[in-house]
């Protein structure tokens, strides 16, 4: 019996009616949610106040509300505040459109970015950077046109009197491998500050950012978010199978097409934002099942605890080599490493792995 | 009838040696500049017709046709064993960490140990692919059931990004490491020492003959970890023997034209469906030659097309791999003539 | 077993049932009599789990319709149509970690809407599941925890939580010892007896069916070839005829239903005609 099981005994969860509205509340659940909420709030904070030029705590939250010394406001609030906040939102949406993916092809493993539209996205970005081809658009622009644009030729591909998932992932593995392979190339065709330009985009970065990137991705997960946590019944079903969860009354086919609009649109609009961070989709739904608790990735943890390593992984990688600034996605793919293989030595000691 | 059956094998064989003597000989042939197909001959059999032929012949021309032939035959072999190793038709060479280690090794000696010639990097190249590869073995083995294809393959993830990050960390900051690791990420023939081939050719040559004499042991293992046991396979040396031979052939092959593993990838599958027109069933004693085979002939149509679509100037044999490739592979999955996982 | 209304009509018309181009079912006519027991038998591939998904509607039929009550399954909303009919399909799977309350409170999800997802009803009916299948001590274990008896234990309480008077099942029965198999039986059993469910399932072992179903329908190559009592339907001629083997058929002394004994190729000469 492990210390897990006899949790699960004591924390059941309970039901809360106030009618006629009523609902199932899971006590570890909240808790946890509370407390990522809190850790996310601290490190937005601090992920402000440190820099070039540091700010207090106390100045901050003056900053904040606009008091205080303007040359603080400024800073905090056109430099560091956007920055914090893509941070925040780009791991909100890359750990919910991984949960829905995981639950969707009930695959621990499964991940947003096999399905090649964040490959798409990068060559959408050093074509632009290296042969001019951006109309004029900004780079975020062109990152989502890349991941959407990519994501309707995959599945248009995949299409055959309707798209399994199966066949979607196998198109979308031949498209990634195009991508990436043109990627390459351009980055070898472009001169060299073009590449490292570019390299600094597909590494998955926060630098940089500004209102403009908080805005459209605030504006989409405005819609996409509600969208998602509205599908929660649907998640629970096709947990089971598809089979059993058509018996239940689930509509199975609109449910994984609207499932995956809603992975695809966050995952895009992420991308735009602050480029294919590494290993959050992938790892924030697990780090998420396992503190609450669940057996299935949760919806509202899994966001927090993107949002989380976001933003650690951006402090850590703004303060580890003092003198520059690394880009958010080299820690995260260093530090989501171990955190896989965490994973699969779970699995291997519990007999399942493999 | 049955005569008829057991000649399309034979067929195949000829036909393929064909194709792929025919892209040699365009190979030769081909490029910045032509050299017409008559000359080329003589220039090859020792009565150049001048020595500016002579020279692009023998000191470009063959030692590029040569390792396109060398280092295709290396991944596409490679990437049939990777597959039957994982059973797994999805699997690429690359799985096992080899393009990261790789990756990792060109640009720590080129920051780190300030290694300038432009050669000599692969030789870190090298060592780093074997490295990550015998981490990700040593990590798959991990537990209870030993190697299985699902831990591998996890294990091959996480390594690699981890390297790919690190790798990402050097170069953003290292400008000579950036210029050396894009050009080689890309994956090409040329710029290459003309005797790399045979700095190479040893390891080619062991992991050659590992792979191809596992072949039996391999289409015992398509049957199931307990099936092949009890058909005498011993399981942990058949799946050791993979790793080495995958380890030998990929990394030298990716430490001298990059990582062009996708060769790895579509190429079995190509092998497959070829070999079920010539009646072969799935037989891994076929279909790894097949696959030694074929992945040259992509390899070379691209290299030439690359040279030939846009001359001068040279589009890398590695891009049009899976710009070929890719487009097959989707028709593949398509027609459903892919292997179900 | 009298009630007071009429049961469930599940009937099929006409139906073809296809996969991609490959006919399974032909022009079958079925109509499932409401609150009994009926077992679907049947050599492999002969139709039978086909037949269970087109009735759950989870095959379009090519050709035909299945009704419910009169009313195309077509045309019935998802929801309602998940509150009158439930299936459970072949070693269905559950996500790992995942507790047998969880599991059976799912069964609720056609009665609950996004403002009432949890209501005293269903309270209920998940604790009422639980002990009729008697699993109210293990309700906190998870279910891949469990053994294989109890597992299917657990899905067919998911399957009494949704409160259906229809219930498909398609082998509930395989994988499991003799012990758990007769276990799961006698429980559809008391579903049927005490709560008056019609109960369809794909049996593959002949003797249970006999044993377990007032109705059996004998299916071969897409056709149903005899249906019935099992009384009537399973003689030696019948079995030989959908099974394509040789067999003996007396009266099971615990349930005096027909006792199948087949004979091989080692054992049993055709025998002198043995009365019944």
């Amino acid at each position: 019996m492990t210390a897990l099981a006899a949790d699960r005994r004591t924390r059941r969860p309970f039901r809360l009616a106030v009618p006629p509205v009523s609902g199932v509340l899971r006590p570890r659940l909240i808790l946890v949610c509370a407390a990522l909420v809190l850790a996310v709030c601290l490190l937005l904070c601090w992920g402000v106040a440190i820099g070039d030029y540091p700010v207090s705590f106390p100045d901050v939250v003056k900053a904040l509300a606009g008091s205080g010394d303007p040359g603080t406001v400024l800073v905090v609030q056109e430099l560091r505040l956007p920055r914090a906040l893509t941070g925040l939102l780009v791991g909100v949406a890359f750990g919910i459109s991984g949960a829905l993916f995981q639950t969707m092809t009930r695959n621990p493993l499964a991940s947003p970015d096999m399905i090649g539209l964040t490959e798409g996205a990068g060559t959408a970005v050093v074509a632009g950077i290296v042969l001019g081809w951006d109309g004029g658009l900004g780079i975020q622009t062109l990152g989502l046109l890349g991941a959407l644009g990519t994501a309707l030729l995959v599945y248009l591909l995949a299409w055959k009197n309707g798209a399994t998932g199966y066949r979607i992932i196998l198109v979308g593995i031949g498209v990634s491998w195009m991508c990436t392979s043109a990627t390459d190339y351009l980055l070898a065709r472009g001169r060299q500050f073009e590449a490292q330009a570019a390299l600094g985009w597909l590494v998955g970065n926060l630098n940089g950012r500004t209102w403009s990137q908080v805005d459209t991705l605030a504006l989409t997960m405005v819609v996409l978010v509600p969208m998602a946590l509205a599908t929660g019944r649907w998640l629970r079903t096709l947990q089971l199978g598809d089979d059993v969860a058509a018996g239940l009354g689930t509509p199975v086919r609109t449910a994984r097409l609207v499932l995956m609009l809603v992975g695809v649109g966050l995952i895009a609009f992420g991308t735009a934002a602050a480029g294919p961070v590494a290993f959050v989709a992938l790892a924030a739904p697990q780090i998420a099942q396992r503190l609450a608790g669940t057996a299935w990735p949760p919806l509202v943890a899994s966001g927090l605890t993107g949002a989380l390593v976001v933003l650690g992984s951006d402090l850590v990688a703004r303060e580890v080599i003092p003198g520059t600034e690394l880009p958010v996605g080299i820690v995260t793919g260093v530090v989501g490493a171990p955190v896989l293989l965490w994973l699969l030595i779970r699995t291997n000691r519990a007999g399942s792995g493999g | 009838m049955n005569r008829r059956r057991s000649l399309r094998p034979v067929l195949l064989c000829v036909l393929l040696a064909l194709l792929l003597t025919a892209l040699c000989l365009l190979s030769i042939a081909l490029g910045a500049v032509s050299i017409p197909p008559g000359q080329a001959l003589r220039a090859l059999f020792g009565h150049p017709d001048s020595q500016l032929t002579q020279n692009i012949i023998w000191s470009a021309r063959v030692p590029r046709t040569a390792l396109g032939l060398a280092a295709g035959a290396a991944l596409g072999l490679s990437g049939a064993l990777m597959q039957a190793l994982t059973r797994n038709p999805l699997a690429d060479p690359g799985i096992l960490g080899v393009s990261a280690g790789a990756a990792f090794g060109i640009v720590l000696a080129i920051a780190v140990l300030g290694v300038g010639s432009l050669y000599g990097y692969v030789w870190f190249a090298f060592a780093g692919a074997l490295a990550a590869s015998v981490v990700v073995f040593v990590l798959g083995r991990s537990g209870r059931s030993g190697a299985t294809p699902v831990k591998l393959a996890l294990a091959g993830v996480a390594v690699t990004s981890l390297l790919f990050s690190l790798t990402n960390a050097i170069v953003l900051t290292d400008p000579d490491a950036l210029n050396r690791y894009r050009f080689w990420s890309v994956g090409s023939l040329a710029d290459q020492d003309s005797d790399v081939v045979l700095r190479i050719l040893p390891f080619l040559g062991v992991g050659a003959l590992l792979a191809l004499a596992m072949a039996p042991a391999l289409n015992s293992l398509a049957l199931g970890d307990d099936v092949a046991a009890s058909l005498g396979r011993r399981l942990h040396l058949v799946r050791l023997q993979g790793v080495t031979a995958v380890m030998l052939l990929t990394g030298a092959a990716v430490a001298v034209i990059g990582p062009v593993v996708f060769l790895g990838l579509v190429v079995p599958h190509i092998a497959r469906i070829l070999s079920q027109y010539a009646g072969i069933g799935p037989d891994n004693r076929w279909l790894l030659p097949l696959s030694a085979v074929l992945a040259p002939c992509l390899l070379l149509a691209a290299d030439i097309v690359g040279r030939m679509v846009d001359r001068p100037v040279e589009i890398q044999a590695g891009a049009l791999v899976a710009f070929i490739g890719g487009p097959f592979f989707i028709a593949l999955v398509r027609r459903r003539k892919l292997a179900e996982v | 077993m009298t009630s007071t209304e009429p049961g469930p009509q599940l009937t099929a018309s006409g139906l073809h049932l296809a996969y991609d181009n490959r006919l399974v079912v032909e022009n079958l006519d079925l109509a499932v009599p409401a609150g009994a027991v009926t077992a679907i038998v049947g050599a492999n591939a002969c139709g039978k789990s086909t037949l269970l998904r087109a009735l759950a509607r989870l095959l379009a039929p090519r050709q035909g319709v299945v009704q419910l009550d009169g009313r195309a399954l077509h045309s019935i909303p998802t929801r309602e149509l998940a509150q009158r009919l439930g299936i459970l399909p072949q070693t269905p799977v559950a996500p790992e970690g995942l507790t047998v309350i969880d599991l059976v409170s799912r069964g609720r999800s056609p009665h609950q809407t996004w403002w009432r997802q949890w209501s005293e009803a269903d309270e209920r009916a998940v604790r009422e599941a639980l002990e009729e299948t008697d699993l109210t001590d293990l309700a906190d274990r998870a279910v891949d925890e469990l053994s294989g008896g109890q597992r299917q234990r657990a899905w067919i309480a998911m399957a009494v939580a949704q409160g259906t008077p229809v219930l498909l099942l398609d082998e509930p029965t395989t994988y499991l010892d003799l012990a758990h198999q007769i276990d799961v039986l006698d429980l559809i059993t008391d579903l049927n007896r005490r709560e008056n469910r019609t109960v369809v399932m794909v049996l593959h072992d002949l003797n249970q069916a006999c044993r377990y179903a007032d109705h059996i329908v004998a299916m071969k190559s897409g056709r149903i070839v005899a249906e019935g009592p099992p009384a009537e339907v399973i003689t030696a001629a019948t079995v030989e005829d959908v099974f394509d083997l040789r067999c003996q058929v007396i009266t099971d002394p615990v349930s005096n239903t027909p006792l199948i004994i087949p004979m091989g190729r080692h054992l049993g000469a055709i025998p002198a005609p043995v009365s019944r």
